[in-house]
């Protein structure tokens, strides 16, 4: 069964503070949840599925439901790390094409920045059978990443000066977002006299830590019908996880192989006809090595792609992350894959910064890499429309 | 692969944690007290499987047999970590944090140590050295071949 185009996003918000120490973690996930909805002219009234993710406090959806005061007959947990979000916009399509849910409500917050837990809660991972056999390692997120593009560059020749051009593209579009984390326009030799946090990425290849959250609200074509708002088709969907594959680890590609293939056929268009992308960006080797796989360029050609501001908006090859992204923007509750959906719909709705906005921007893609490239991820790519196809 | 002593870095020893030995694991873990590296191997399809688990992930059988490993192997991708670790580690940083193929063939996520982590490649040959965790077992980390 095809979902395409029977589900709209017709809500977004992303919380606009990045330190919020005066806040709870519900209590955010409530308030990008009102925002979201009233974007949309709905009401948590309306509101008859809820997505949530491992961000989520406590029993996840079922204490968020119950804190929020929603009244649902669908929920969805799906945990894949930073990409969950976009799994959830497939998740209520698919509901929303085979006629159970008419609203869909998906939350994400936390407060990292401000001392707050880290993704999913440590405790998550104590009785992973995987455990014992990695966490003695001193291995940070950023190590397993630094390996991939380690990796990378070994069997590729990618260079630190390509992963550099990611972070100045992500910086040329943050100065004109007054609610960026970062605002400051970066060179690529800034970067690379950045510190080297583990080499060979530096401070700067990697993401913010902030805190904050987003929310999107997915409605069945009857509901959009209704509303005032410009509401985004979704058109194409794909989810895929990798994993170690029992000690044949693979640092250079991601299942973006599997979910970007998928959503291109479900959207029935090609990479070519994508006019912006929001690529997840935990770090700069997570964009290039997601370019490849995506299918926007050869498999070992990213570092070649991004260079000559090939990502920078509006008049590059593929403008991608026009908020500032992970890099420069938002990474809240450290996982990226909300703001990635939100901005590719500012981008469609013609309403993101104006320095930055693609003209005539009719397809946009947007994809989420949640966990590690060194070890286990969930890869989810979504393709968004301006205009419903009706 | 007969180290069993403890090797020391710049700030002593690197951390070892304690292992959740289980059903599954354990004798992975008890070969890790004598300086043995042993894995499970499936018997139908002869997958040498990491990280030790009780049924074959690619024939899902339950015939597998434990099998001592040679040891050797070479670094897949590594890592000199400066920031970012928890608190324990800080004090042993710069740490290397090394993806390395056996020579059996599976790619298992270690550190390299006792050596100069400027020295440290792509391709170079490594040797296994066990750290003692003082819970009966041992982390299961290597070193440059001949050093």
């Amino acid at each position: 069964m095809t979902t395409s185009g029977a589900a709209h996003i017709a809500g977004v918000y992303e919380h606009p503070l990045r330190s919020i120490p005066d806040k709870t973690v519900p209590q955010i996930h409530a308030e990008v949840a009102i925002g979201a909805l009233a974007d949309a002219g709905l009401t948590m009234a309306d509101v008859d599925a809820y997505y949530s993710a491992g961000d989520a406090p406590g029993f996840g959806a079922l204490s968020m439901i119950d804190y929020l005061g929603l009244d649902v007959h669908h929920v969805d947990d799906t945990e894949t790390g930073g990409s969950s979000y976009l799994v959830h916009v497939r998740h209520a399509a698919q509901a929303i094409a085979a006629g159970h849910i008419d609203v869909a409500l998906i939350t994400l917050a936390g407060n990292p920045r401000s001392g707050g837990s880290g993704p999913g809660g440590s405790a998550r991972f104590a009785d992973a059978p995987e455990a014992s056999f990695e966490n003695f390692f001193g291995m940070g997120i950023i190590s397993g990443y630094a390996m991939a593009a380690r990796r990378h560059m070994y069997e590729f020749g990618t260079t630190s000066a390509d992963l550099a051009e990611i972070k100045v593209a992500a910086s040329t579009h943050a100065q004109h977002n007054p609610d960026a984390f970062l605002r400051d326009v970066v060179t690529v030799d800034q970067v690379l006299e950045s510190r080297l946090i583990s080499d060979p990425l530096h401070l700067l290849d990697a993401c913010v830590v902030t805190d904050g959250g987003g929310a999107l609200v997915v409605v069945s074509e009857d509901v959009a019908r209704q509303l005032d708002r410009h509401t985004i088709p979704v058109l194409g969907g794909g989810e895929a996880i990798k994993g170690t594959r029992a000690g044949r680890v693979d640092l250079t590609h991601t299942a973006a192989v599997v979910s970007g293939p998928a959503a291109f056929a479900e959207a029935g268009v090609t990479p070519a006809d994508i006019d912006y992308a929001s690529i997840y960006d935990s770090f700069t080797i997570t964009v290039l090595v997601t370019l490849e796989d995506l299918g926007f360029c050869e498999k070992g050609k990213g570092g070649e792609f991004v260079r000559d501001g090939a990502l920078q908006a509006p008049f590059g090859r593929l403008p991608f992350n026009t908020d500032g992204g992970g890099l420069c923007n938002n990474h809240p509750a450290n996982r990226g894959g909300m703001t990635k959906v939100i901005e590719a719909v500012r981008q469609l709705r013609g309403e993101a910064h104006p320095a930055v906005q693609v003209p005539d921007c009719e397809l946009a893609l947007a994809h989420g890499t949640g966990g590690s490239m060194a070890t286990r991820l969930g890869s989810a790519t979504l393709i968004l429309g301006r205009e419903a196809r009706r | 692969m007969t180290d069993t002593t403890p090797t020391t870095d710049g700030a002593g020893p690197l951390p070892t944690g304690e292992p959740w030995v289980t059903h599954e694991t354990k004798p992975y873990w008890d070969a890790t007290a004598e300086g043995r590296l042993d894995l499970p191997c499936c018997t139908v399809c002869d997958l040498v499987i990491w990280y030790p688990r009780a049924i074959c992930p690619d024939c899902h059988t339950s015939e597998v047999e434990w099998r001592t490993m040679s040891g050797r192997g070479t670094v897949h991708s590594f890592t000199i970590t400066r920031a970012g670790v928890s608190r324990k580690w800080r004090e042993h940083l710069p740490i290397v944090v090394a993806y390395v193929q056996l020579e059996e063939g599976p790619i298992v996520l270690t550190n390299i140590v006792d050596v100069d982590p400027a020295t440290v490649a792509i391709d170079m040959a490594v040797t296994a050295v066990f750290h003692d965790t003082g819970h009966g077992n041992a982390i299961l980390r290597f070193t440059a071949t001949g050093s």
